[in-house]
């Protein structure tokens, strides 16, 4: 009996797992077959534009239904190739720019857009650089953004203590101490997530170390990161922490951000990106952005722009013409124009309005003075980055275990490893 | 061989098979293809071309990889070391005190072991606010007055390590604790009674006696905390991610081998020959030290 018993659980088990399984597979039948097409995005903070967006896209498409997944920015590229790799993957999604898009372009894992969408050429080449593999020379995206770092500041507190936006280096750390005798943190920048000193680089480093000048330079190999002048520009970096926060070794990329929509910090070095974040935690705050300025008052300051975000398509989808249809959706001005409006993102789609909103056309105007995000745009191809070596470097400075000079040369090393122009 | 030997195997390749395929499926496949995968030169995602054993060569002398692993490698060291001594001496501890029925030793078996029981994301997520410059850790130093020890625990490179190698402490010390307790309430009374007519102090007692019977926990808790020390992954991930940061200090090979086989978005791209490699190290690293580990420990153990 007792055996008995025990055969009858066993089979109830075997079978019950078989059918749990069964279950999963079979596709719930709709009264309407609907092509369903995956969309994959790394801004878990725009899941309700791009849900109201998905929503204009659908009632236009009915035949069509887009399921949209949010991942946490910094896991995005690991559980993208995971699933491409796998086999898995969505069919439209958020791409990188650069090095890494190159990566999924050299892997065939993105399709050639030319030939879907012929609206490409009409791109402006900068914004088409970030999206083209140097490797074969093809589009794979459709630029969506491009991004500027600067500097914000909190234009309540500036009217307060009565500060104007500095025309030069001293004017700045004379309105930081003046922040700082007020009780405010004057820079509300932390340093426990590396990438977020690569930001800072790109928002204080070009004034000091020779903005595009340098950066043709490096690329050229005629000059490189041991450079007096990039050097000088780390020895910059370094005197901003008696600006930071406390312990601001610990401070995150999120708590640097809740200082200054909280109006507890003046300034932030920070990426264009932030703005609609700030709108959403902090209506009231009162902000605008200048570009950080270098020693010399009579030169503007330069920023550091970067093309970021393509919407790609997966190579593998089996659902390539919904998948164009939502792309095309996703590259038209109507979608550009609630990008400027809703993100407050620079959308790079041909003909929109950017200066149809204050904070783009005082981005724009900075633009005037645009230099490559240095890393990224010239050295994030190959293994180690300059990227995660900045990254790295930057902290040991920040915390004080590595000098200017040696965190220059551990940059310089290990581009050196692999970059053929430094190798002359 | 008759009928019933016959049945007798096919019984038991009935309810081997399943275990079998799923160590096959998960265990066996994965470890193969890693070391077929670091055989190869890769471009981005793609395998290139069969290089032989290129990849560990370059693992183990080609700069940034050998400064990487190595630095990582000390790393997994340091957990191993503060884990053994740390955790399982407390452990110990713990699980004597409350052999001994200490006055609410009931009430402690159960709140020791209560973490243990939490997910590792979790008790991550959340040591990683308390441990904020302004979480509840400093907020606790400062309130009773110890303002001086106030860190960036997770942000200062000679405290990160350390600090996580706390937490994962306070996560997982009840295990080892329920582990000896068990043990040590194993330990024949007639033994003891017999020890404590003769006289034998409380600490005599415990390292002439007691100890020397538990030794076959004790190399199971060894081998546990080897296999754990080589795997760290979670806890950095959540406290410090992907970079190990600051600048490479809680990086360990858990994290290095995630970060070189599929990239880390705001660094670099993948390398999956390199990551392979690593992956194959840890499994050879794993197997020779718990096998050591075990060895050493047998030959320690004493029978009744």
């Amino acid at each position: 009996m007792k055996r008995f018993l025990l055969l009858m659980l066993v089979c109830t088990v075997a079978v019950s797992t078989l059918f749990a399984a069964g279950t999963t597979e079979t596709p719930v039948a709709g009264s309407q077959a609907k092509t369903e097409i995956h969309f994959w995005t790394w801004r878990p903070e725009d899941v309700d534009f791009y849900a109201s967006q998905i929503a204009i896209f659908e009632a236009a498409n009915p035949d069509i239904k887009v399921v949209q997944t949010a991942h946490k920015n910094t896991e995005y590229n690991t559980i993208l190739a995971a699933a491409l790799a796998g086999g898995s993957g969505p069919d439209v999604f958020q791409g990188r720019a650069y090095g890494g898009l190159a990566t999924f372009a050299d892997s065939h894992y993105l399709e050639p857009l030319e030939q879907w969408l012929p609206e490409l050429k009409n791109y402006s080449p900068t914004a088409l650089l970030g999206a083209t593999s140097p490797t074969d020379g093809k589009i794979y995206g459709s630029p969506a953004v491009s991004q500027t770092v600067f500097m914000y500041y909190n234009k309540a507190i500036y009217k307060e203590l009565g500060l104007s936006i500095p025309k030069n280096w001293a004017q700045l750390i004379a309105n930081f101490d003046a922040m700082k005798k007020a009780g405010y943190i004057p820079l509300a920048n932390g340093a426990k997530d590396g990438w977020t000193l690569e930001t800072m680089l790109g928002g204080m480093g070009p004034a000091f170390y020779g903005a595009t000048d340098f950066f043709t330079a490096v690329v050229e190999g005629k000059k490189n990161f041991q450079d007096p002048a990039f050097i000088k520009m780390i020895e910059k970096m370094k005197s901003l922490t008696a600006y930071m926060p406390d312990m601001f070794m610990g401070v995150s990329y999120e708590d640097m951000r809740a200082n200054f929509f909280n109006e507890v910090a003046g300034h932030l070095v920070g990426g264009s990106y932030e703005a609609a974040y700030f709108n959403a935690q902090n209506p009231d705050l009162d902000y605008d952005v200048f570009a950080i300025p270098g020693e010399d008052a009579s030169k503007p300051g330069p920023v550091s722009v970067y093309a970021d975000m393509n919407f790609a398509m997966n190579a593998a989808s089996q659902k390539k013409n919904a998948a164009v249809k939502f792309l095309k959706f996703l590259s038209s001005k109507d979608f550009g124009n609630s990008m400027i409006r809703e993100l407050k993102m620079i959308s790079s789609v041909p003909g929109v309005d950017a200066s149809s909103d204050p904070f783009i056309a005082r981005v724009l105007e900075l633009q005037k003075n645009a230099t490559p995000f240095i890393f990224l745009v010239g050295f994030r191809y190959q293994q180690p980055t300059g990227s995660s070596l900045w990254q790295a470097a930057a902290q040991g400075v920040m915390a004080g275990t590595l000098t200017p000079a040696q965190a220059a040369k551990q940059v310089q090393d290990g581009i050196a490893s692999y970059y053929k122009p430094f190798q002359k | 061989m008759d009928v019933k030997q016959l049945r007798k195997a096919a019984w038991i390749i009935f309810f081997v098979t399943p275990g079998l395929m799923i160590v096959g499926v998960f265990i066996l496949l994965p470890l193969f293809m890693s070391l077929y995968n670091s055989l190869f030169s890769w471009n981005q995602l793609l395998p290139v071309e069969f290089v032989g054993l290129e990849n560990f060569s370059r693992l183990f002398t080609k700069y940034p990889y050998q400064q990487r692993f190595l630095n990582a490698l000390q790393n997994n060291l340091i957990w191993f070391l503060s884990t053994m001594v740390l955790q399982n001496s407390v452990g110990l501890l713990f699980g004597y005190l409350m052999s001994r029925s200490i006055p609410g030793y009931q009430a402690f078996k159960r709140i020791f072991f209560i973490p243990v029981l939490f997910s590792i994301i979790a008790v991550g997520f959340l040591w990683g606010l308390y441990l904020k410059p302004s979480g509840l850790v400093n907020n606790f130093l400062g309130l009773v007055g110890l303002e001086s020890l106030q860190h960036a625990w997770l942000g200062e490179e000679r405290f990160a390590t350390m600090a996580i190698i706390m937490v994962n402490i306070w996560r997982w010390v009840g295990f080892p604790s329920l582990v000896f307790l068990a043990a040590i309430d194993n330990v024949p009374t007639e033994c003891l009674e017999a020890a404590h007519l003769d006289g034998v102090g409380e600490w005599k007692l415990f390292w002439k006696i007691v100890f020397p019977l538990i030794i076959p926990s004790i190399t199971i808790i060894t081998v546990l905390t080897v296999i754990g020390s080589l795997n760290v992954f979670e806890q950095i991930y959540t406290m410090t991610g992907l970079d190990g940061g600051p600048n490479y200090s809680t990086d360990t090979i858990g994290t290095l081998f995630y970060r070189t086989a599929f990239g880390s978005v705001d660094a670099g791209s993948p390398e999956i020959g390199i990551g392979s490699a690593i992956g194959v190290v840890i499994y050879i690293l794993t197997f020779l030290i718990s096998l050591i580990s075990i060895r050493f420990s047998r030959s320690r153990e004493v029978q009744l």
